[in-house]
């Protein structure tokens, strides 16, 4: 063993929109089973480094490393082949399939069934049973012929979990899981994601900063396209530059609260 | 009536089994009940349309997909297919008329193959605009190729050129009937059968999500594709099989027009299920052969139902069904029948108003040789006279405000009786 490989690694990631620089330069190494926040102001460019890293966008330049292997401008499924799947902020499920039959379609490529029309699903087992393994781990399996469109909003934002983690993938990524969720709804979710992401490396983009201390084992703040830290939650509430750029109260008052 | 449907998936059901041993038994039967030849007629192109419409659904339910170009599949089918109809009759090769219509899927695979690369490329209105212009111009092409697609006259054939095998030698209809009868029943079966394999599942993700689709792992646009080299397959075999039953091909089939009227019939049939399409075929011949026949305003007539299901039955008639199955499931369909037979009695008043007006301009400019007088359900009108006019005026608008009424009430109606169904389903559940 020469290096050790990070599960993933951003070397000087840029993004331009037009002329625009959104992501000017992150860096950030994550390893093996790591549980990793990213925090920010709005507009710091959270969501664009999940569409960077998940191949959504393509970068400007810089490099995206997952498991040691590039993956920066491949297509989006090419990256999810190579076992890296995430969420989204806004809901994005398959509205008029059924909760078992959504969970069914996140397993199939991971599976090896690609595109084959010669087989039947009601006969493929494996991925019957990991199907319903999921909508039971994701506390939907009363649900199971369940329209996605009918379901709650709480319950469509477990599903979209469910879809993420469905393909086995070692590094999930969750945008704002817990986004539009009552307090008592987000503390149950957020042990949920601890339950079904054990072994996984997970990156998440948070605002609950109670949420953040509570999951993360690492916290990456953006500001301004830019990692400005990225360390133990500790180590970032007592961050100097992090209170100045972040919203230095917030994190106080985290620290107050107790988390 | 924009509530969702409650439907299960069972894989093997006595209800399945039976429906589908009804079909079988309804193709069988079909031609012993209706013994006229004009009958015969109608079932022979409703078999092959029901492998077109139900092949085009493929792409529009289940994927999503509006295709303005699905009869180039079907058509270049029919014309591969009476091309080998004519080898085989000059003896050139030997290939028995019961697999003509394979000739046909076949073609209809590779245009699929080639022209499908292209248009699969984009999904939404990008792919409506390639289907649209890869229509034109294989359309144009039959302009430029008479060899191929016979010119103005089109191509005629002998389907009769086999020596008969157990006395079948494909001559009379009802044979002709019973091959695509056999068809129908396998690739309906087979279509089927697709859309419960994971890439017909996919094929679904694809329609409602396509962005999601690639994020677990799946290449769309491969999904797009391979969907759309079955669909053409299909409605190759439809295509070779309209070639037998009607021993001529003209450059038509392969028009915008034929295209168009696979997706109004697909649509009106209901695309949300799987049988809706059959129904549509149905249609689809009860409007070309009947309605045809009964008016030369006949695609008016067609367009104005499209409109009407459009606004008010975006699932087709197939979704109607569905949801009044549902509602007599839960024994609530008797509350609702005065309703539907007001909505039946003032719809008719106000098409009769409609129709009149319709056929007396046709009978204006068409028919103006004939006199002014013209005779409708009954009734002498003069379409000169303002009477006339006044008189269908009248029955179109107290028709018309009669149904808004009936429609509005029965609209209430409805709800109560789909929120009577929600609360019957949670009480249900929690047993």
């Amino acid at each position: 063993m020469s290096a050790i490989t990070c599960s993933l690694e951003l070397k000087d990631l840029r993004k331009n929109f037009g002329k625009t620089e959104i992501i000017r330069g992150a860096n950030l190494k994550v390893q093996a089973g790591e549980r990793v926040a990213i925090i920010g102001p709005n507009g710091a460019g959270k969501s664009t480094l999940f569409n960077l890293i998940s191949g959504r966008f393509e970068p400007t330049s810089g490099e995206v490393l997952l498991n040691g292997q590039r993956i920066d401008g491949k297509k989006p499924f090419e990256i999810n082949r190579l076992g890296l799947s995430r969420s989204f902020q806004i809901t994005n499920i398959f509205p008029k399939l059924s909760v078992f039959e959504n969970l069914r379609c996140g397993v199939l490529w991971s599976l090896g069934y690609k595109y084959t029309f010669l087989r039947f699903l009601a006969d493929l087992d494996d991925a019957n049973q990991r199907a319903e393994e999921l909508m039971a781990m994701i506390k939907l399996d009363k649900k199971r012929d369940v329209l996605a469109t009918n379901l709650t909003y709480a319950e469509q934002r477990a599903l979209e979990i469910g879809i993420t983690i469905a393909g086995g993938a070692s590094v999930i990524l969750l945008d704002e899981p817990t986004a539009g969720m009552s307090r008592s709804e987000t503390s149950r979710f957020i042990s949920l994601i601890k339950e079904v992401t054990v072994g996984k490396t997970l990156l998440t983009v948070e605002h609950d900063m109670g949420v953040v201390f509570g999951l993360a084992d690492k916290i990456a703040v953006v500001v301004y396209g830019e990692i400005i830290a990225y360390d133990t939650p500790e180590a970032v509430r007592a961050d100097q530059r992090v209170q100045e750029a972040y919203l230095g109260s917030s994190v106080a008052d985290a620290q107050a609260g107790g988390h | 009536m924009a509530t969702t449907p409650y439907y299960q998936f069972k894989p093997y059901n006595v209800g399945r089994w039976l429906l589908w041993t009804l079909y079988a038994l309804l193709l069988i039967a079909a031609p012993l009940m209706f013994k006229s030849s004009l009958a015969l007629t109608m079932l022979s192109q409703a078999g092959y349309l029901v492998i077109i419409c139900l092949s085009y659904n493929i792409l529009l339910g289940q994927g999503g997909m509006l295709s303005f170009g699905h009869a180039v599949y079907a058509g270049l089918g029919s014309f591969l297919a009476v091309h080998a109809m004519n080898l085989a009759g000059k003896g050139t090769f030997y290939i028995p008329l019961s697999l003509i219509p394979l000739v046909g899927g076949l073609s209809g695979l590779f245009f699929a193959v080639l022209f499908g690369y292209v248009t699969t490329k984009k999904a939404g209105t990008t792919f409506a605009m390639i289907t649209l212009g890869v229509g034109e111009l294989v359309f144009a092409m039959s302009l430029m190729f008479p060899e191929f697609f016979g010119g103005e006259g089109g191509i005629t054939t002998n389907r009769a050129y086999g020596k008969p095998v157990f006395g079948i030698s494909f001559g009379p209809q009802i044979q002709v009937y019973y091959l695509i009868a056999v068809y129908c029943f396998i690739c309906t079966a087979a279509m089927f059968a697709f859309t419960r394999t994971p890439l017909g599942r996919i094929l679904n993700a694809v329609r409602d999500n396509p962005e999601r689709v690639e994020f677990i792992g799946y290449n769309t646009q491969r999904v797009r594709y391979y969907a759309f080299i079955i669909a053409g397959f299909f409605a190759g075999i439809g295509g070779g099989l309209a070639a037998i039953n009607s021993e001529i091909v003209t450059a038509e089939v392969v028009s915008g027009v034929r295209s168009g009227s696979l997706l109004l019939f697909t649509f009106l049939g209901g695309a949300t299920f799987f049988f809706g399409p059959i129904i549509g075929a149905g249609l689809l011949v009860v409007a070309l052969i009947l309605l045809s026949e009964l008016s030369m305003a006949w695609l008016l007539y067609v367009g104005l139902i499209f409109l009407f299901m459009v606004m008010y039955a975006p699932g087709g008639i197939a979704s109607l069904i569905m949801m009044n199955l549902r509602v007599a499931a839960f024994g609530k369909l008797r509350e609702l029948w005065v309703g539907y037979l007001g909505l039946a009695v003032t719809a008719f008043t106000a098409l009769t108003g409609a129709a009149a007006m319709v056929e007396m301009v046709y009978h204006l400019q068409l028919n103006a040789a004939l006199g002014p007088e013209l005779g409708f359900m009954g009734v002498r009108l003069n379409a000169t006279n303002l009477n006339s006019w006044l008189g269908a005026g009248f029955v179109l608008a107290t028709g018309l405000g009669l149904f808004e009424l009936t429609r509005r009430q029965f609209l209430t109606q409805w709800s109560e009786v789909q929120d009577d169904i929600e609360k019957e389903i949670k009480r249900r559940e929690l047993l």
